[in-house]
C-alpha cells in the first residue's frame, strides 16, 4: 500500500475506481440474487397457490335457476304456469344519449316514474356494459310497438323470461297460494346456495309447502370473466334441474262449481274423498287473485286486500276455527252408544229446555216448544238440542274429549299444507292447563251442541265426516297425489296415509247414527230435507247453526236486527253416496243464517258436481 | 486493468463506422433486443392493442434519435454545459413547485407552451453529470468540503423532486447522485456514518410523508390487509408473476393480464406480464439482457480516460440497474411502490427519451476516446 501511494494521482485514482466498480458489481450481484430468488419464490415455490389464485380471479360460477314445476289439478289441468314474460333493457355502453333514448322509449311505451327511478339507480351502480332493465312484464302490444321502432334503439333489447303464472286468478288461490320475489327474511328458510338465481319463492299455500319439490336444483355455468365482470366465454356447464310437477287431488271443475255454489257469501267448503283422503275442492271465500303478487303488488292495493272486513287473504279452510255446533251431533250419538251411555232406543223428553239437578240456569232448545219425546235418531233428524244436552251432561267432558280426538278433533289434520290450525276440542286438563280454571258442569252441557269452547277448521270437519263415512277410517287428507320429474311422463305418485282406525264396538251403533243422518236428508221432519227431495243419490248429512255469540237467558235471536257480523254460522256436513261413499263435505257458511237453508244447498251443489260427473 | 495501460490495442479492434457514428455496437444492439422484447410484452399488455405499440414505436424512434443525437456530443462539451444544465434544471423544478402542471395528484408537468415537459427527468442526468463535474478536477478521494459539495448537489433536487411528489424519480437521481460520489471515493466510514443517519432519520421522514406515500409503505408491509384498496396492484401481481410458473402461459394468453385483473399492466406493472406470459426463463432473459446492458456500461466506464466521464459512465449504468431493481422489487411485491416504469419495457414517454439520452452519453464517452493515450 506504501509503495502505491508514491505512485501517481492517476494510478490511484484509477485503482480506487476499479475498487469501487468492484463494490458496485457485488453490491448489484447480491441485488439480483435477492430478486432471482423472490422470483423463484413466487414462480416455482408457490406458484400452484398462485396459479389457484389466478383461477380464482378469471373463473366465475354463475348460478342457472331452474324452471319452477308446474301445477296441475287431477285431471291434468295446468292451474300454475311458467309465462315468457318479456323485459325491456338498456345496455349503457351502446346508447349514445341516454335522455333522448328514455324520453323517446317513453313516448312509445310508457315509463312509469317508479321504473325509471329504478332505472337510474341502477345505472348507477352496475358497470356500463351491462343490460339493465328498465320495463317488466310488458304486453304484447308494447313488445310490438318497440319492436317496429327497434332500429331507433341501439342497445335497447326485449328480453324473455319466464315469470309465474295462474291461469285460473281467484279459484283455488287459497291452496295454490303463490311465489313472490324473494326477500332476506325468505332466503333465510332456504339452501341459498340452491337459490343463486332464484328470483321467486314460495310465499303461502302449496307453493311454500312443495318449495323443495318445486324448485329444483339450480345449475351452473364456468364462465371466463374480465376483472370487471364482463363474461368472455362459457367454460363448462352443468344444466339445472327443473322443479318437478305436482298432480293435485283438487277437481278444478268441482273446485269452480264449488266457488261458485257460494254465490257471494264467505265462507269455506272442503270435499274429500273419503275413500283415500283426497282433497277434492278446497273453497275459502272470499279469495284473491294471487297474480298480483307475483310480481310485487302495491302498496295500496296490497293495504286493500289486508284491510278488508271480509278477510280475502284468510285461508278460512286451514285456519277458520268455528263452533262446529249441531254438526258435532252425530259424532257426541257415537260417543254416546259406542261408549255404552245411551242406547238407540232410549229416550229423552225435550220440554224446550235442559237444567243442571240443583241449578235454575235453562239450557234452550232451538226449539222453543220443545221436540217432544225424542231418541237418538229423531234427535239427529230434528237436530234436537235438549237430548244432547242430557247425552253430554252422562258422558262427560272427558269422554267426550277422549272420544271425538279420534276424529281428529282439536289437533291438525296433518294436511300436506303448511299453517294448519288444530282448532280446539276442550277437556277439564285443557282448561286447567291454558286458563289456570277449573271445569264447570255446564261447559260440559254446551260442548254436546258443539258450542262453548269447542272449535273445528273446516278441513277437521270434512276429514270427522269421511271417516264417519268410512266407518272409522282416519285418512290423513291430502292436495298432491303424484309428482312428476321435469320432461318425464311417469307420476310419482304418493300413497294415502292411514292415519288410524277407530275400533268399532258394534257396527249396529254406526249404522245407526248414519240411518240418522240419512233421515237428516231424506225423511219428512228433517233439518236438510230441502236438499234430499230431489237428489238422485242418498246423502247422509247433519245441519249444524253455530251461535257467533252467546244470548242470554230471556234474549230472541231475531236474524233480521243482528248486525251480520254476529248473525250465526251456517254449517252442513255430508257424505254420499250414502252406501257407498265417495265425497264427504263440510260447508260453512259464515253469518249464513240457517244450515239448512243455506249451507246445505251448497253442499248438495258440490256433490252434484262431483258425482253426477264421475257416474254417468 | 490492462485494457487502461494499453487502450489502443482494444480501440485497434473498433470498426471504424463505430467511430464515425459515434455508435456503441454492442451497447445499441442490446439496447434493440429489449425494445423489440418490450414491444412484445407492451402488445400483449395492451391486449393485443396495435395502435399502443405504434404509438411507443414511434417514442423508441424518438428516443433513439435522441440517443444519436447525445452521443455525437463531446464529452468535454457535455462537461462543459454541465453546471448551466444543472442550474437550469433546478429553476425548471422550482418553476415546477411554483405553478406547475398538476396531474395524478402530483405536481409534474411544466409546460412550455410548445412542449410539457418534467423537469425530474432532466435532473436523471443533471445530477450525476453535476456530481463529476464538481470533482473532476478534485484529487480523490474527495476531502470533507468537496463532499459536502456533492451532497448539496444531490440533495437539493432530490428534496424538490420529493416534494412534488415524486418518489421514484428522487430517489433514483439520489441513487446516481450517490453513485458518482461513491465512486469518486466516498469513504466507507462515512457511507456507514451516513446509512445509520439514514436509519435514524427514516420516522422523521415518515412525518414528512404524504398520505397516500404513507399508504403506500403500510400496503407494502401488509397488502392483505385491503386486498380490494391499496392492496389490489401489488396482490394481482404477485398473482399475474407466481402463476406463470417456470416457462408462463405462453405470449397472449396470461389471464391476470388479458382479462383486466392486473392494473397499470402497460406502464408500471408490464413486469408482472412478462412474468405471466414468460415464466421465470422469460425473466431471466430480460434480466440476462439488462445485466449485458450494465456490464457494457460498466466497462465503458472502465475504460473512460478522465474523472469526469468515468464518474458519468459509472453512475448512470448503475442507476440503470437501480431503475430496473426498483422496478421489479416493486412488482414483485419487495419494494413499496413508488411508480417507477421498468425501463426500456414500460409504455410511456418522457423516461424512455432520458433514458436513451443517457446510453447516448455513454456511447459518447466511448467513442470519443483519444486513440492514443496515455
Amino acid at each position: 500500500m506504501q509503495q502505491e501511494v508514491t505512485l501517481k494521482d492517476h494510478f490511484f485514482e484509477t485503482r480506487l475506481f476499479m475498487s469501487r466498480i468492484i463494490a458496485l458489481l457485488l453490491f448489484a450481484g447480491v441485488l439480483l440474487l435477492v430478486l432471482l430468488g423472490r422470483l423463484w419464490y413466487l414462480q416455482v415455490i408457490e406458484h400452484d397457490h398462485f396459479t389457484t389464485l389466478s383461477e380464482d380471479n378469471r373463473v366465475k360460477l354463475q348460478p342457472i335457476p331452474p324452471n319452477r314445476g308446474l301445477i296441475y289439478d287431477r285431471n291434468g289441468i295446468l292451474m300454475a304456469e311458467n309465462l315468457p314474460s318479456y323485459r325491456l333493457e338498456i345496455t349503457p355502453e351502446q346508447v349514445d344519449d341516454m335522455g333522448a333514448t328514455l324520453s323517446a322509449l317513453e313516448d312509445i311505451i310508457g315509463i312509469s316514474e317508479v321504473d325509471r327511478t329504478r332505472f337510474e339507480k341502477l345505472l348507477k351502480s352496475k358497470p356500463r356494459f351491462e343490460a339493465i332493465p328498465l320495463r317488466f312484464h310488458l304486453n304484447d302490444r308494447e313488445v310490438a310497438q318497440f319492436s317496429v321502432n327497434r332500429h331507433n334503439f341501439p342497445g335497447v333489447e326485449i328480453t324473455a323470461g319466464l315469470a309465474r303464472h295462474y291461469p285460473h286468478g281467484k279459484v283455488a288461490a287459497h291452496v295454490l297460494g303463490y311465489v313472490s320475489r324473494i326477500d332476506e327474511q325468505a332466503l333465510q328458510s332456504v339452501d341459498t346456495s340452491n337459490y343463486r338465481g332464484t328470483t321467486h319463492v314460495g310465499k303461502i299455500g302449496l307453493e311454500k309447502s312443495y318449495e323443495s319439490l318445486l324448485h329444483g336444483t339450480v345449475g351452473y355455468q364456468q364462465v371466463e370473466t374480465t376483472a370487471q365482470g364482463r363474461i368472455l366465454r362459457v367454460l363448462k356447464r352443468a344444466p339445472p334441474v327443473s322443479g318437478r310437477n305436482l298432480y293435485l287431488t283438487l277437481d278444478l271443475h268441482l273446485q269452480a262449481a264449488a266457488e261458485q255454489a257460494f254465490g257471494d257469501r264467505s265462507g269455506s267448503a272442503v270435499a274429500i274423498n273419503p275413500n283415500n283422503g283426497d282433497i277434492l275442492a278446497a273453497v275459502s271465500l272470499p279469495a284473491y287473485d294471487p297474480n298480483v303478487f307475483v310480481n310485487g303488488i302495491d302498496y295500496a292495493d296490497y293495504a286493500a286486500l289486508k284491510d278488508n272486513k271480509q278477510e280475502p287473504l284468510f285461508n278460512r279452510t286451514l285456519r277458520g276455527q268455528y263452533p262446529p255446533g249441531s254438526t258435532i251431533k252425530p259424532f257426541m250419538g257415537l260417543a254416546g252408544l259406542e261408549q255404552g251411555i245411551t242406547g238407540a232406543h232410549s229416550s229423552t223428553y225435550c220440554p224446550g229446555f235442559y237444567s243442571l239437578p240443583g241449578n235454575t240456569r235453562k239450557y234452550r232448545d232451538w226449539k222453543r216448544t220443545g221436540h217432544g219425546t225424542v231418541n237418538l235418531h229423531s234427535a239427529i233428524v230434528q237436530s234436537c238440542d235438549v237430548y244432547f244436552y242430557d247425552l253430554a251432561e252422562s258422558l262427560g267432558i272427558d269422554r267426550i274429549h277422549d272420544y271425538l280426538s279420534h276424529f281428529g278433533f282439536g289437533k291438525p289434520t296433518g294436511v300436506d299444507i303448511q299453517g294448519e290450525l288444530s282448532g280446539l276440542l276442550p277437556s277439564k286438563e285443557w282448561k286447567r292447563r291454558r286458563r289456570n280454571q277449573p271445569w264447570f258442569p255446564g261447559e260440559t252441557i254446551i260442548t254436546g251442541i258443539g258450542q262453548g269452547f269447542f272449535l273445528v277448521t273446516p278441513l277437521q270437519l270434512a276429514v270427522a265426516t269421511a271417516t264417519l263415512a268410512k266407518n272409522g277410517l282416519v285418512i290423513k287428507p291430502r292436495l298432491v297425489h303424484a309428482e312428476q320429474e321435469a320432461n318425464r311422463d311417469e307420476l310419482l305418485p304418493h300413497q294415502p296415509e292411514l292415519v288410524e282406525t277407530i275400533t268399532v264396538n258394534n257396527q249396529d251403533n254406526w249404522d245407526a247414527v248414519i240411518k240418522a243422518m240419512i233421515d237428516v236428508v231424506h225423511s219428512a221432519r228433517g233439518t236438510a230435507r230441502k236438499i234430499g227431495a230431489d237428489s238422485p243419490y242418498r246423502i247422509a248429512g247433519k245441519t249444524g247453526t253455530a251461535q257467533v255469540f252467546g244470548l242470554d237467558e230471556d234474549e230472541e235471536y231475531d236474524a233480521d236486527t243482528l248486525a251480520n257480523k254476529l248473525r250465526d254460522h251456517a254449517l252442513f256436513i255430508a257424505f254420499a253416496p250414502a252406501d257407498d261413499p265417495q265425497i264427504a263435505v263440510a260447508v260453512i257458511v259464515e253469518h249464513g243464517g240457517g244450515g239448512g237453508s243455506i249451507a246445505a244447498p251448497i253442499a248438495r251443489a258440490i256433490m252434484d258436481a262431483y258425482l253426477q260427473k264421475t257416474s254417468p | 486493468m490492462s485494457m487502461n495501460i494499453s487502450p489502443h490495442r482494444e480501440d485497434a479492434s473498433l470498426r471504424g463506422w463505430q467511430y464515425r457514428l459515434h455508435l456503441d455496437a454492442p451497447l445499441l444492439i442490446i439496447l434493440i433486443c429489449v425494445s423489440a422484447l418490450g414491444l412484445m410484452v407492451l402488445y400483449s399488455a395492451g391486449g393485443g392493442d396495435i395502435s399502443l405499440v405504434k404509438r411507443q414505436i414511434i417514442r423508441l424512434g424518438l428516443a433513439y434519435t435522441g440517443m444519436f443525437i447525445v452521443a455525437q456530443f463531446h464529452p468535454r462539451l457535455l462537461q462543459r454545459l454541465t453546471p448551466w444544465l444543472f442550474v437550469a434544471g433546478v429553476l425548471f423544478l422550482l418553476a415546477v413547485l411554483l405553478g406547475g402542471e398538476v396531474s395524478g395528484g402530483a405536481q409534474r408537468w411544466l409546460n412550455l407552451y410548445v412542449v410539457r415537459f418534467q423537469p425530474s427527468e432532466m435532473m436523471k442526468l443533471a445530477v450525476p453529470m453535476m456530481v463529476a463535474w464538481y470533482l473532476a478536477e478534485a484529487r480523490l478521494p474527495p476531502n470533507r468540503w468537496q463532499m459536502l459539495g456533492s451532497a448539496t448537489v444531490i440533495a437539493v433536487p432530490m428534496l424538490m423532486i420529493a416534494k412534488q411528489p415524486d418518489l421514484g424519480t428522487a430517489l433514483l437521481i439520489g441513487s446516481a447522485g450517490f453513485f458518482a460520489l461513491f465512486l469518486a471515493g466516498l469513504q466507507w466510514r462515512l457511507l456507514g456514518f451516513l446509512t445509520l443517519l439514514a436509519a435514524a432519520m427514516a420516522p422523521l421522514l415518515w412525518h414528512f410523508m404524504h398520505d397516500y406515500q404513507r399508504q403506500r409503505v403500510i400496503t407494502f408491509l401488509s397488502p392483505e390487509n385491503d386486498p380490494l384498496g391499496t392492496g389490489y396492484h401489488i396482490i394481482q401481481s404477485k398473482i399475474a408473476i407466481g402463476s406463470g410458473g417456470l416457462f408462463g402461459k405462453g405470449w397472449l394468453n396470461g389471464t391476470q393480464s388479458q382479462l383486466d385483473f392486473l392494473p397499470e399492466r402497460s406502464t408500471d406493472f408490464i413486469f408482472a406480464v412478462l412474468g405471466e406470459e414468460f415464466g421465470f426463463l422469460g425473466i431471466l432473459l430480460l434480466f440476462a439482457l439488462y445485466i449485458i446492458i450494465v456490464v457494457r456500461g460498466v466497462m465503458i466506464a472502465i475504460q473512460a480516460q478522465d474523472t469526469y466521464t468515468r464518474l458519468l459512465a459509472g453512475s448512470l449504468s448503475m442507476t440503470f440497474f437501480i431503475y430496473v431493481v426498483i422496478n421489479t422489487g416493486m412488482v414483485t411485491g419487495l419494494l413499496p411502490v413508488v411508480g417507477l416504469p421498468l425501463p426500456m419495457i414500460s409504455y410511456g414517454g418522457t423516461s424512455i427519451v432520458t433514458l436513451m439520452a443517457s446510453f447516448g452519453i455513454l456511447m459518447s464517452i466511448q467513442t470519443h476516446r483519444k486513440l492514443l493515450a496515455t
